[in-house]
């Protein structure tokens, strides 16, 4: 198993976002549950060495006035993520369907709430 | 301000019909309001601009835990210093939002800190002053964090995405801050006569440089004019210094203290205070490296960075040791 200190530190060998060199600490992004029942939503991101780790460092950074009530930590490596060049046909098939909106009926007044 | 004299491409703005479809299409999205997000196309200068002016942030955030940092121990009751532990702790929250909004930018964590540690980047001028009394809680509160603010809420709408959602945590940690900062002053401003004069002393030592925070003027800069038009710069500098001075002179008037500027005015018609300029050269001279404790903030980094070494490569052994160790489980 190689360890930091037996292999060399290059300095120069700058990762792109999301991986990591031998001595710096891998990057995690956060997702955080407020307070009312919503979803885990992303705050931001951090380095820690380990997934435990991770969750501790988020809990000081990123709710230090009870701005949650669950962590979830994932190795931004680990996050696969559409690319805005395929904004067009990914979201543009829902374009032409307005009836998968309620107001494309008309219910007449008589019916009642609906 | 936190990030300072920020250089952009140098070239000027160019006008939508000079620039290629992408830059365009760009540009017109940062006009109607629209954000930009890590994976978009975006212009190289935008990027290293924002490398620049984002990585300097940071760094004012965590180098400005230094000067507060020297009166934990000393805070004079068990209330203030955890009150003063909880704001250098939020300062370390800030460091933290704003290197990551960094790091999407394609720079690594390491990046940044190496040139924190060399010199090659710079952070805010105003933190390479020393903190001399327990007042200077009170001032650094009150009037650094106060012009940070000014900056700072503007910024919330700048148009790279995860800036501004850093800009928006950091803003809602920013009032407790100035807060903290003033009810020192009160206290102290309307405490025994010597503690009045040791208020009085750290305004008269923090108001110039904190006036220079902002920066020169800018009105003229085609550096500026392009990070206006980015929306990466929200206002001119003289314009957010104007709106601290015509916020804090009263605030001073308040606790019965002094500003050390004997031409500060208020103008009954435009409704704004006219007020000396801070000495220049001080600051560029500052920003050299020659300020009272550039090299004493250097140092405490450096130090910090040599000795969290073992610390840093230890976790990852332990982390690596678990891996494996669980692999060979499964
Ligand atoms: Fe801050
Ligand atoms: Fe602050």
């Amino acid at each position: 198993m190689s360890s930091p200190e037996s292999s060399p530190y290059n300095e120069d060998d700058a990762s792109p976002h999301g991986e990591t060199r031998k001595t710096e600490w891998p990057l995690w992004e956060v997702f955080i549950r407020g307070q009312h029942g919503l979803s885990h939503r992303h705050v931001g991101s951090l380095h820690a060495a380990d997934a435990e780790m991770a969750i501790k460092n988020a809990r000081d950074v990123y709710t230090r006035r009870n701005e949650g009530v669950s962590i979830w930590t994932v190795r931004a490596s680990d996050i696969a993520a559409s690319s805005p060049e395929e904004k067009g046909s990914l979201y543009e098939p829902a374009n032409d369907k307005v009836y998968r909106h309620p107001t494309f009926f008309d219910i007449p007044d008589e019916v009642g709430a609906m | 301000m936190y990030a300072q004299m920020i250089k952009s491409t140098g070239q000027g703005v160019k006008s939508l019909d000079e620039m290629e479809p992408e830059e365009r299409a760009f540009q017109e999205r940062i006009d109607a309001g629209g954000k930009i997000e890590p994976k978009d196309w975006m212009p190289e200068g935008y990027r290293k601009n924002l490398i620049r002016q984002i990585g300097q942030h940071a760094h004012s955030e965590i180098v400005g835990q230094l000067p507060e940092g020297n009166w934990i121990t000393r805070a004079p009751t068990l209330e203030r210093k955890a009150i003063l532990l909880a704001k250098v702790q939020d300062e370390a929250g800030h460091g933290l939002y704003l290197y990551c909004a960094a790091e999407t930018l394609g720079v690594t964590r390491d990046d940044l800190t190496r040139d924190l540690l060399s010199g090659k980047m710079k952070y805010s001028s105003i933190f390479n002053y020393p903190t001399l009394t327990w007042a200077d809680m009170g001032a650094v509160g009150w009037l650094v964090d106060g012009a940070a603010i000014m900056n700072q809420v503007p910024l919330q709408r700048t148009s790279y995405g995860p800036y501004a959602r850093a800009m928006v945590r950091i803003c809602k940690e920013e009032s407790f801050h100035q807060r903290q900062g003033f009810d020192i002053m009160m206290k102290m401003a309307n405490g025994t006569e010597a503690q009045h004069k040791m208020a009085q002393d750290a305004l008269n030592r923090f108001w110039f440089p904190s006036l220079m925070m902002f920066g020169p003027s800018d009105a003229e800069s085609v550096h500026s004019a392009q990070s206006m038009a980015w929306k990466i710069k929200m206002n001119t500098n003289d314009e957010l210094r104007q709106k601290f001075v015509d916020q804090t002179a009263p605030q001073a008037a308040y606790l019965g203290l002094t500003i050390p500027d004997d031409t500060l005015k208020l103008n009954e018609e435009t409704g704004h205070y006219t007020f000396a300029e801070p000495d220049w050269e001080e600051f560029f001279d500052v920003l050299k490296g020659n300020g009272p404790c550039n090299t004493e903030r250097l140092e405490a980094r450096n130090k910090a960075w040599d000795e969290g070494r073992w610390v840093r490569e230890g976790l990852i052994a332990h982390a690596e040791k678990k891996r494996s160790r669980k692999m060979a489980a499964e």
